[in-house]
């Protein structure tokens, strides 16, 4: 294995990483506010569906991306209105929007464009393009130069590899999702309104003693979490892929709370944890790479089932016990 | 509780002689959907077809999870549909107890051939053969001399399109290198694009300048991805050319439209037991179109169509994954 394939398998890495981060960012504003949130995948799906439906009309991956963020957001809403003011059970009403953004989305692209349940695949300014950083090596110099991408980076020095392969060519969403990283950090444990949101996940009967409103606290999060959902979803159909297809999640929602445990509800050690699960697979696709470095072949599938066990091995307290914001899941009804 | 079930089985004959009368076919399709632009929208194309021709009527139904099979097949059969035609696999254990239960109706069993009962028709196809064709071709077209191969779920049938596949490309170079990958073990594997894309990914950074994808929904992926880094790709089951002009090589057709028209067509009148489709029978093939001929030379051309009429007379012999349960040409 050269230096050149580690540096492709990172690069995978964080196109994989990168919904896994936003989804989880998602669930922590959420679940650090004290709604715990299993409808991350729901509120995925419906923004790569009507990210990839705008975009394909309007020509405009933008204008994709807003009602990609508006949808997921409705859902976060009626999840708010479920758990905060009618007080119902939040893990019931995840699920439930899991099943309602899986059915709801193949019904809608049905009727609006008779393609069994798919966008129209999107075209020019439909997607969200590769950005190349100056002086990176890019697919133009390839062609300019009229040798394969892959043989000219192979060539180029490892400073050279790192830049233009890990850092350049990724989409405008990956940049800012590592962006939100230290944002989150800095709102939740730098900012008043973030002392706020911890505190009513903690105890919320104190938020409310000192005046500050508990549901608009909750609500906020909520919104957040939808926010970011929505940027995930949109980055699955339009920058990742051109299009929806059913069910294009795949699983990523399930894959981000499990990040969410791992990393114990905090922002820098929810992008290690997403990092390593975006790692894991990226290695499953590459068993070339897995055989070279251990000498054998090992189970691709394996690997797909390791961020579930280490989370399960994180939740059993064997290796440092996982504990959740304390009035997480728990409506909270204002004493009288 | 007698008289209950006297009831009930009164409504039972009730349904299935009224059902019995109009015996229109029914057409069950399998999770990828009815227009996953692969094997099922051309069970829907062949449907369709015999539609326009007969202006008959047929019932159908997209199945949405696996519980949902036997009860579909029942309730065809209840409902007096006559033939019953399935698609995929997966179908064969709900049939083996299904149709034991309603000796009278016809089943027909796409992708199915090892059952044991006389009124289903099994139909399996020779992809194997096929995808020895667009091997050759991937083989022809490669400047790399690596080809890639991107299947859906790890079953059998997958492997059996991949082991043909190496087998026509080796047939062309023997020393070629081919990358081969399955997206997942669960059904899931049908309908992940993204995956299927990284895939794509990587097995171009592993040389692969043609890739073949026999991966439902997920191969949409394949292609696109295959198309945005400028190599090319090769689809399954249904024409996929178009989806991609001049960037998809060719398309492995598995005629799953034409069993499917034939099966409507002949009615109630149907033959049951076991079918194969091969070169022979043009139950496979390559696909050759406006969209990919600048791609397809002369030369690719005229080699390809020499060892079909030699898999045909039998002079090339395409070892096939089912037989052997394993492959000569490529180990997974």
């Amino acid at each position: 294995m050269d230096f050149l394939t580690l540096i492709q398998v990172l690069d995978s890495t964080v196109r994989l990483a990168t919904p896994l981060l936003l989804a989880c960012l998602a669930g922590l504003y959420s679940e650090r506010a004290g709604i715990f949130d299993i409808g991350l995948e729901g509120k995925m799906l419906m923004a790569a569906f009507f990210s990839a439906a705008v975009a394909a009309v309007t020509g405009n991956v933008w204008l994709g991306l807003l009602a990609g963020i508006g949808s997921s957001m409705l859902l976060a809403g009626l999840h708010g209105v479920a758990s905060i003011t009618f007080r119902g059970n939040q893990l019931i009403s995840g699920v439930a929007i899991n099943f309602l953004a899986a059915g709801m989305t193949v019904l809608i692209a049905q009727d609006w464009f008779q393609q069994g349940g798919r966008t129209p695949s999107l075209i020019g300014g439909g997607r969200f393009v590769p950005i190349e950083l100056p002086f990176a090596i890019g697919p133009a110099d390839a062609a300019a130069a009229g040798v394969p991408l892959t043989q000219m980076l192979k060539e180029a020095g490892w400073v050279s590899q790192i830049y233009s392969e890990l850092i350049s060519g990724h989409s405008i969403l990956v940049y800012l999702t590592f962006l939100f990283v230290p944002l989150t950090a800095w709102i939740l444990f730098g900012t008043r309104f973030g002392l706020r949101l911890r505190a009513v996940g903690e105890n919320p009967a104190a938020v409310d003693t000192a005046g500050v409103s508990v549901v608009g606290l909750r609500f906020a999060a909520v919104a957040i979490c939808g926010v970011l959902c929505g940027i995930a979803g949109s980055y699955l159909a339009t920058a990742l892929q051109a299009g929806f297809v059913k069910d294009m999640s795949a699983g990523r929602g399930f894959i981000a709370l499990a990040a969410l445990i791992f990393a114990k509800w905090r922002p820098w050690h929810a992008l290690g944890a997403c990092l390593l699960f975006g790692l894991f697979q990226a290695l499953e696709l590459r068993p070339d790479v897995l055989e070279a470095a251990f000498g054998m072949k090992i189970q691709a599938q394996f690997l797909g089932a390791l961020p579930y066990v280490m989370t399960v091995v994180i939740l059993a307290g064997f290796v440092g016990k996982a504990i959740p914001p304390k009035a997480g899941g728990e409506p909270y009804v204002k004493e009288r | 509780m007698t008289l209950m079930k006297s009831l009930m089985g009164a409504a039972a004959s009730l349904a299935l002689t009224a059902g019995a009368a109009l015996a229109e076919p029914a057409l069950i399709f399998d999770l990828g959907g009815k227009f996953d632009k692969s094997f099922n929208e051309a069970a829907h194309n062949g449907a369709s077809r015999w539609a326009e021709e007969t202006g008959g009527s047929y019932r159908e139904i997209e199945l949405q999870s696996e519980a949902q099979r036997e009860q579909a097949l029942r309730r065809f059969a209840e409902a007096g549909a006559n033939p019953v035609i399935t698609m995929g696999f997966a179908m064969a254990d709900p049939l083996s107890t299904v149709a034991a239960d309603y000796p009278d109706t016809k089943f027909v069993a796409v992708d199915v051939t090892w059952l044991d009962a006389n009124n289903i028709r099994q139909i399996g196809f020779a992809e194997h053969e096929g995808s020895y064709l667009v091997g050759m071709m991937a083989a022809m077209a490669s400047k790399s001399d690596t080809v890639g191969f991107i299947g859906g779920m790890d079953i059998p049938l997958i492997r059996h399109f991949a082991c043909g596949y190496a087998q026509g490309a080796k047939a062309v170079n023997p020393d070629i290198n081919i990358v081969a990958n399955m997206t997942g073990t669960t059904p899931a594997a049908w309908n992940d694009p993204v995956k299927g894309s990284e895939l794509t990914k990587a097995q171009i950074s592993q040389g692969a300048d043609v890739i073949y994808a026999a991966a439902g929904g997920t191969g949409v992926g394949v292609l696109q991805t295959a198309a945005d880094e400028g190599i090319l790709s090769i689809g399954v089951d249904s024409n996929q050319n178009h989806l991609h002009p001049g960037k998809v090589l060719t398309s492995m057709l598995k005629r799953v439209d034409v069993a499917v028209y034939e099966a409507m067509k002949a009615g109630t009148d149907l033959e049951t037991g076991v079918f194969t489709m091969g070169l022979a029978e043009e139950g496979v093939g390559y696909a050759l179109d406006d969209n990919n001929a600048p791609l397809v030379s002369s030369d690719m051309q005229s080699a390809v169509d020499d060892a079909r009429s030699k898999i045909i007379s039998g002079d090339i012999n395409v070892a096939s994954y089912y037989e052997n349960d394993s492959c000569p040409a490529l180990s997974f």
